[in-house]
């Protein structure tokens, strides 16, 4: 008998695609793209019934700013945008006691914040990314980094050397923000 | 001059082999950067802009609040918070967080991380009130939810 030449015809791949098609759309449907990003604050620890505050912080050392519910910004008695905000607070932390009427230094300046409980969200944003900026603006000035490099820090990835860095800015400028009770007016 | 000769074989037709590989791979990449989606979100989400983001480190940890006016008009227009499918009150965030932390390990569970997705015409009435409740559930470590803006 002769050999039979033929070889094994090949399985037609051509509806491959398709399906593969099929799984991709199902995917981009019923998935999201994570993002988890934003702004990172961590609240005070739970006030114990008839527990006494004592604070020893000169009115120096405080950067009062208020929000009302028309969301604007008072700084330190006076009117201001939040544009100005960033290069105010960067003032007032940065000081080392040469403005007698700012900071001793950054490690006894804290920024407070007090908003209405008619104050926007949007608003309220805008002043913390503010208020942020110009911390990580001077931490990372205080590291030699560029900002964006600040921000993508991430202490796992990161060398020992950098990390000390971090942690020295970071003890150089601790993030003081002490948020008040809002105010009751535009509820 | 050389006359042309019509080739008599048709154009082979292109290979279309390497085309599920291709589509495959693009599955893969979004089978990685995405996630299921767990929950249907049933308040309004626009996520306010912000410069200053950094990212959550472990995304285990994170458990999710959305805020924000109600997508269904009988609803009504005050804002109101969701946490996993149902809408809540600013006293039922502690019950949320207990419940969340116990789904992760003893050793994780300090380290919760609660997102807080807020629609940016919410007022920071209500926030505060979640806010309040998350100090007292102990759960201090807060992230609001931002979008990217290029500085200009």
């Amino acid at each position: 008998m002769a050999i039979d030449k033929k070889k094994i015809p090949e399985v037609n791949a051509g509806s491959m695609a398709d399906i593969a098609f099929l799984l991709l759309i199902f995917f981009l449907v019923t998935t999201t793209i994570a993002s988890d990003k934003g702004l990172t604050i961590t609240l005070p620890p739970k006030r114990e019934k008839d527990q006494k505050i004592e604070a020893k912080v000169k009115e120096r050392d405080v950067f009062n700013v208020l929000v009302n519910f028309k969301n604007q910004l008072l700084v330190e008695g006076k009117r201001m945008n939040v544009k100005d905000l960033k290069e105010a607070v960067k003032r007032f932390i940065d000081n080392n006691g040469k403005d007698p009427d700012l900071s001793v230094n950054p490690e006894k300046a804290v920024v407070s914040l007090k908003t209405d409980r008619g104050t926007n969200y949007k608003t309220y944003i805008s002043i913390l990314d503010a208020i942020k900026a110009a911390y990580h603006e001077l931490r990372a000035k205080h590291m030699g980094i560029t900002v964006d490099e600040y921000l993508a820090f991430d202490a796992k990835k990161a060398n020992k050397a950098m990390k000390v860095k971090y942690d020295n800015a970071r003890k150089a400028y601790p993030l003081n923000i002490s948020e008040a009770e809002p105010t009751q007016i535009g509820k | 001059m050389a006359t042309f000769k019509k080739s008599e074989k048709p154009t082979p037709a292109i290979s279309t082999a390497s085309l599920p590989d291709i589509v495959f791979m693009l599955l893969f990449f979004f089978m990685v950067v995405t996630k299921m989606r767990e929950q249907e979100i049933n308040v309004k989400q626009r996520i306010p802009e912000a410069t200053q983001l950094q990212t959550i480190e472990q995304k285990s940890l994170v458990s999710y609040i959305y805020v924000g006016e109600p997508k269904k008009r009988s609803m009504g227009k005050e804002a109101r918070i969701q946490v996993n499918d149902v809408f809540t009150t600013p006293e039922g965030i502690p019950q949320y967080v207990q419940q969340e932390r116990s789904k992760l390990k003893e050793n994780e569970r300090p380290l919760i991380t609660m997102s807080l997705k807020v629609d940016e015409a919410v007022k920071m009435g209500l926030l505060t009130d979640v806010k309040l409740q998350l100090r007292e559930a102990d759960a201090r470590k807060i992230n609001y939810s931002t979008r990217k803006i290029k500085e200009d």
